[in-house]
Order: C-alpha cells, then sequence, then structure tokens
C-alpha cells in the first residue's frame, strides 16, 4: 500500500466510526439541528425591539370628547393598549410599581378647559424606565401621535388650535432609572443569568457523573432514597450561588452604582428561591441525560430561550405572544422581575409575590418531574 | 438442571429464596427461570462462564434490577417491593469496582458509615479500616489503588454494617493468588460470624472452599449442590497423561470413542468419559507416545466441562 493510500485508509476508518458514533448519540445528533432552528426563530420572530402594544394605565380626571380622541388615538396607535382607566392616582401608580403595566398617562381635571384656551395643559407620560429600551419607542412616538389625532379632531372653531406649535406640553417622567442607564437594567438581569448558566449547568452532572464512572450501583445498592440523593447533591450549590449573589451585589453597588431601593431580605428571598429552582431544573437534567455531554447539551438548550426570552436581552413586552408564554415558563423571566423591580423600584412583597409563586411552583414541578425520572434500579 | 442435594423440604431459614426469576433486555433473555434456595450461614459459590447470567441474578437478588417474571425473598423481603430492607441488610460488591475513586479510602469508608447511620462513627471506620489492614493506606485516593487493595476496601465498606447476607460479584477477578488466598481468609471470617455469603467466582479452587455450588450456562441453572456431589453425579472417569508427548495429543484423544472431553490443565491433560474401559483403550492406542497416563478422582471442572458439553451450552457470550 503506498503511504498516501495508507493514510487515506485510517482517516476513512476513523471518520466512518465518527459518523456511527454521531448517529448512536441521538440527543447530540438532534441539538445540531434544533440548535440552529431554535436561533432562527428566536432571533427571527420572537425578539423585537420595537415593542408594540405596551400595557398602559390611563390615570384620568375628565370625559370629554377631545380626551377620547387622545386616548383612542394612543390605542389605534398599536404602541400603547390601555388596560385601566382610573380616576385614582394611586390605583396607576401601584401598577406601574408591580410591572403590570408600562406606562401610566395622566390627564388633569381641567385638561380640556385649558386646551381650549390655549393655555397648554401639561399632559403626562409616567414610563417604567427600568428598562429603557422596552419604552423608547412608545414614548418617542407619543407626542406626534397625540398631535396627529388632535389636528383631526380640531376643525372649526377649534382649527385655530391645530396651527400652533403643539396645543398642549407633553411631559415624559421616566420612573425607577431616570437617566436610562442601561446598567441599571442589565446588571441586576445579570444575577440571574450567570445564576442559570453556572447551577444548572453544575448539578446536571450530578446523576450522569456518577452512571458514567459505574458508581451508580453502589449508590443504588445502599439505603439513600431519592430526594434525599436529590437534597444532598444540590444543597452544595446553594452556597456556590450564595457566593455569586454575594460577588454580584457588591459589584453593582460599588462598580456600577446601581440604586438599591427595596428591601435586602426580600431579594434574597427571592434569590433563593430562583436558586433552588435551578439546582432542581439541573438535577432533572441530570437524570434524564446519559452523559455529561448530553447534560451539558441540554444546559445550553435551556440556556439559549431564558438568555433571549426572558427580558434579559431584549424587552420581554416586544415579544409576541407564543414567545411571552415560553418566556413565562423559564424562571429566569420571573427572577428579573423580582430583581429588577426590587433593586430599582423598590418593590414590596406583594408587588412580587406571582414571581415568587411561579418560581415556588417551577421548583415543584422539576422535583416532581426529577423524582419520576430516578432511577431506583439499573434497568 | 439437576437437583443432587436430599430435596430441600423443609429448610427453615433461607437467606435467598427466588422462584423462576428471569430478565430480559430487549430479546435477550439473560437469565431465564433461575431458583435458588439457600440456607442462612454457609458460603455458597456462584458459578458460570461469562455473560452467563450470575451478576444479573444476584443484581435481581438485591432489588438492584427489576426481574421480569419470577418472584422471590431475601432474607424474608420480597425482592420488588421491600428493595429498601433489603439495602439495609445486605451487603453487595460489584463485580466493578464502584467506589468513588476521587474519595480516600477513609472518605469512602465514611461516607457508608454515615448513610448506614453507624453509631460512633470514628470509632467504627478505625476498627473497619484496621480490621481490613487498610489503616496505612486510608488517606490514598481509591483510584490509586491496585486490584487488590481496591477489593479490600470494597469488602470492608459493603461487610462494616454487618449485612446478614454478603453477595459478592467475583470479588477476586485480576487479584494476585496471595491477595485471593488472604480476601478468602476475610471471607470465611465473616462466615464464622454468621453471615451468609454468595461469592461469585471463575475460579474452581475457590469454588471448593464454598459449602455449596450453583452453576449458571446461558441463563439457565444447570447444577447445583456440594462439590463432592456435583463431581460423584457426573459419572466420571478421568486419567491424567503427562510426559513429553502430550501437548499433541488432545486432538486425536478427543476423536476417540468413548472419550468425552480432553482438557489441559497446566502440562497435563485430562481425558473423561463415563465408560471407563472406553477410556482405557484409548489411552492404549497411544501408549507409545512418551506418555506417562494414571488414573485420577474427577475434579470440579471436569465435571462442569461435561455438564457443559451434555447441555450443549457452549454457545457462550461474552458480557
Ligand atoms: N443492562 C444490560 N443490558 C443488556 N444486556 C445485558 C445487561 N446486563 C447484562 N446483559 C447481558 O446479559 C447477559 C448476562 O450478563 P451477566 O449477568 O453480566 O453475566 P455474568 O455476570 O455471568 O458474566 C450477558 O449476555 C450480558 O451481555
Ligand atoms: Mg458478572
Amino acid at each position: 500500500m503506498t503511504p498516501v493510500a495508507g493514510i487515506l485508509a485510517r482517516i476513512s476508518a476513523i471518520f466512518i466510526k465518527e459518523l456511527v458514533q454521531m448517529r448512536r448519540d441521538r440527543l447530540t445528533f438532534g441539538m445540531m439541528f434544533a440548535i440552529p432552528v431554535m436561533q432562527l426563530v428566536l432571533f427571527g420572530f420572537a425578539i423585537n425591539n420595537d415593542p408594540k402594544d405596551l400595557p398602559a394605565a390611563v390615570h384620568v380626571e375628565e370625559q370629554t370628547p377631545i380626551v377620547r380622541t387622545l386616548l383612542r388615538a394612543l390605542e389605534t396607535s398599536g404602541y400603547y393598549k390601555l388596560v385601566l382607566e382610573t380616576p385614582d392616582p394611586r390605583e396607576s401608580s401601584r401598577l406601574l410599581a408591580s410591572g403590570d403595566v408600562a406606562f401610566v398617562i395622566s390627564i388633569p381635571a381641567g385638561f380640556t378647559e385649558r386646551l381650549i384656551r390655549g393655555d397648554r395643559p401639561q399632559l403626562l407620560i409616567e414610563a417604567d424606565a427600568s428598562d429603557p429600551a422596552a419604552a423608547s419607542n412608545a414614548i418617542a412616538r407619543a407626542d406626534a401621535i397625540f398631535n396627529r389625532a388632535l389636528r383631526h379632531d380640531l376643525k372649526g372653531s377649534l382649527a385655530y388650535l391645530a396651527a400652533a406649535p403643539s396645543p398642549f406640553e407633553l411631559v415624559i417622567h421616566p420612573r425607577y432609572n431616570p437617566e436610562a442607564i442601561t446598567q441599571y437594567n442589565i446588571v441586576p438581569g445579570l444575577l440571574g443569568v450567570i445564576l442559570t448558566m453556572t447551577l444548572v449547568m453544575i448539578t446536571s452532572m450530578a446523576m450522569t457523573r456518577e452512571a458514567e464512572r459505574g458508581t451508580i450501583e453502589n449508590l443504588l445498592a445502599m439505603p439513600a432514597k431519592p430526594i434525599e440523593v436529590m437534597i444532598g447533591k444540590i444543597t452544595p450549590y446553594v452556597g456556590v450561588g450564595a457566593v455569586q449573589t454575594t460577588v454580584v451585589l457588591i459589584a453593582a453597588h460599588y462598580i456600577f452604582d446601581v440604586p438599591f431601593a427595596g428591601p435586602l431580605w426580600l431579594l434574597l428571598l427571592g434569590v433563593t428561591i430562583f436558586v433552588l429552582a435551578n439546582l432542581a431544573l439541573g438535577f432533572t437534567f441530570s437524570t434524564i441525560a446519559k452523559s455529561q455531554m448530553q447534560a451539558m447539551q441540554l444546559t445550553f438548550f435551556f440556556f439559549l430561550p431564558s438568555l433571549l426570552l426572558s427580558g434579559f436581552m431584549f424587552p420581554f413586552r416586544g415579544m409576541p405572544g407564543w414567545a411571552q408564554m415560553i418566556g413565562e415558563a423559564l424562571p429566569l423571566t420571573h427572577f428579573l422581575r423580582i430583581v429588577r423591580g426590587v433593586m430599582l423600584k423598590g418593590a414590596g412583597f406583594s408587588d412580587v409575590q406571582h414571581e415568587m409563586l411561579a418560581l415556588v411552583i417551577f421548583t415543584a414541578l422539576a422535583v416532581g418531574l426529577a423524582m419520576l425520572r430516578y432511577k431506583r434500579t439499573l434497568d | 438442571m439437576t437437583e443432587l442435594a436430599a430435596p430441600e423440604l423443609a429448610i427453615p431459614d433461607l437467606a435467598i429464596n427466588v422462584r423462576g426469576l428471569v430478565k430480559r433486555f430487549g430479546d435477550k433473555t439473560a437469565v431465564d427461570g433461575v431458583d435458588i434456595q439457600m440456607p442462612r450461614g454457609e458460603v455458597w459459590g456462584f458459578l458460570g462462564p461469562n455473560g452467563s447470567g450470575k451478576t444479573t441474578t444476584i443484581r435481581m437478588i438485591c432489588g438492584l434490577l427489576q426481574a421480569s417474571e419470577g418472584e422471590g425473598e431475601c432474607l424474608g423481603y420480597d425482592i420488588a417491593r421491600d428493595t429498601d430492607q433489603i439495602k439495609l441488610s445486605t451487603g453487595y460488591m460489584t463485580q466493578k469496582f464502584s467506589f468513588w475513586s476521587d474519595l480516600t479510602i477513609r472518605e469512602n469508608i465514611e461516607f457508608v458509615a454515615r448513610l448506614y447511620q453507624m453509631p460512633e462513627r470514628r470509632k467504627k471506620v478505625d476498627e473497619t479500616l484496621e480490621k481490613l489492614d487498610l489503616t496505612h493506606r486510608q488517606h490514598q485516593l481509591a483510584g490509586a489503588l491496585s486490584g487488590g487493595w481496591k477489593q479490600r476496601m470494597a469488602l470492608a465498606a459493603v461487610t462494616m454494617h454487618e449485612p446478614q447476607l454478603l453477595l459478592l460479584d467475583e470479588p477476586t477477578a485480576g487479584v494476585d493468588p496471595q491477595a485471593r488466598r488472604d480476601f478468602w481468609d476475610e471471607i470465611h471470617q465473616f462466615a464464622a460470624q454468621g453471615m451468609t455469603v454468595l461469592v461469585s467466582t471463575h475460579y474452581m479452587d475457590e469454588a471448593e472452599r464454598c459449602d455449596r455450588i450453583v452453576y449458571l450456562a446461558n441463563g439457565k441453572l444447570l447444577t447445583r449442590g456440594r462439590v463432592s456431589d456435583i463431581i460423584a453425579a457426573s459419572g466420571l472417569f478421568t486419567f491424567r497423561g503427562e510426559g513429553d508427548g502430550v501437548r499433541r495429543l488432545a486432538e486425536d484423544l478427543r476423536n476417540e470413542n468413548g472419550v468425552d472431553q480432553a482438557a489441559y490443565f497446566g502440562a497435563a491433560l485430562h481425558i473423561s468419559g463415563t465408560d471407563r474401559a472406553l477410556l482405557q483403550s484409548a489411552i492404549d492406542k497411544e501408549r507409545h507416545k512418551n506418555v506417562h497416563w494414571k488414573e485420577v478422582p474427577p475434579n470440579l471442572e471436569d465435571a462442569f466441562i461435561a455438564l457443559m458439553t451434555r447441555a450443549g451450552a457452549d454457545d457462550r457470550h461474552h458480557a
């Protein structure tokens, strides 16, 4: 055999072996196709930097045709979705704090009268600027939306108003992050991203490592119950999560000057539940994956949507409904609302209790699935 | 299957009592209808070629595998339902070393002691290490030990909680002869303390140290009983040939009438058959070849080879 033929023969031997092994490893094979498809769908369809239909509350103290015109114009613009109309400013503020609405539009009593008189009354939009990117387009367009609507309505005897530059004064009041500093939004979010990535990955090896090394046979032959194994295996990483949290919070405070408006205990409670949710999920992966390699892939497969659909990288409200539904199923989504709510908005327990509950439910489901999947025998 | 011992009708206290155990992996039947009734306090040998289903049977007995068919009790506990109790009162030493190689000997033993909630843990761990001569190595990583020391550590770990039943799966495979002998001394000491021991092995000399033998082939129980009974029941006569010419003889003799088997033991050739006269005449034909022949009692291996040949069970699979 010539040297070249020898080289080719050995290369092809290895090539064929790799092909066969690749085909046997269904999960890896699947991931190689699923991940590009997922990225295409997420980046192509789900992520939208021009969020529409943002929920808004209207605090309105008078009902006149002009007020109706303004509100209708907001709705038809596509940027705002009016979910509540109330004469009580406390109610609208509360919705803003809890994150149920992105804006509060306030129209004070006497607005119409002063408009007609040409006094240029103020029209206030308070925006949740904790995520500066989410609200910016809607805010930028507000003035134009109102003016176009009025110009259309102000005819006949009121035509003189339409001629003026703007018959009212639009006041934008960005709340929670008035200077629109993106770090305020990103740094608390990073805490969630770091915890998700590291904790899910590390616990996803928990059982696969035992299986790969053969030590599972010994573990199963001894009197340890599945739930005991699970708790024993994930508890050390609660400590890891605590260290990571400390580091990020110190950096947030001393390096990035991120404000901390709410109670620390509430944030720590949220972090604790979130850490447990991720550890439980990682352990569940470890009962599904057949090798550490597969465990890594599952982690990555979970991490990608967490990063993209949770509201960390792109505004949550900008996503289509189906993507938001997926996002609601991810623990990071809820944690981001908690951490941003507590740090930037000074949210209290009642503002974030639903997010906490969502995390608890997620954890319980992950534990339940892990117990179903946990192999009690070598079968 | 041949039953060689007196019918075991009224055995009061069985450590293992399994009936009709079957285990299928996909469409492969690894264990096919195995019955074992093993009294407490004895040492039994579990024999059979690779892939005959020994490991699978042991795993079913201690609750690590679910039987596809059949039922039974281990120490009086149902093997399908009461696996938690079985785990508490048996010690199972796996065929492949499966302790944590990134822990030291001591850390492995301590882990086991904690799982079994041993009282006075430190003291118990010290004693266990001492008893199996592991004290001076206790801080070595288990993964760095040689085969013999790994097996001693495993034996220490699975006996520390003083189980009533010890299941040892090829504990001496790949261990040097001295370590093997030491290991068997330990087994007999545990047996003397009242533990019941089922040990799988390939070594005939180890089998002969057991009270009884269970022999498995292709997932089926081929025979069981005392070593002497198994040999007697084989009905074999054996001649042993020694000398320079013996190396080339096996092929010729195997084809002779009345020679059921011809197998080498070291440099000697054993030929066996059930008809003494035919064997004798076969040997007489080969007299000239500078071989010295002598009749010997058949040993266990002769008996097993005969059993296997008769059962047509030589299509063995390798695990
Ligand atoms: N988990 C398994 N999956 C599929 N086949 C198995 C499995 N475990 C054992 N077997 C097969 O069952 C047969 C019996 O194996 P085993 O019990 O390990 O035999 P032994 O211990 O006597 O060498 C072998 O053919 C082996 O390949
Ligand atoms: Mg085996």
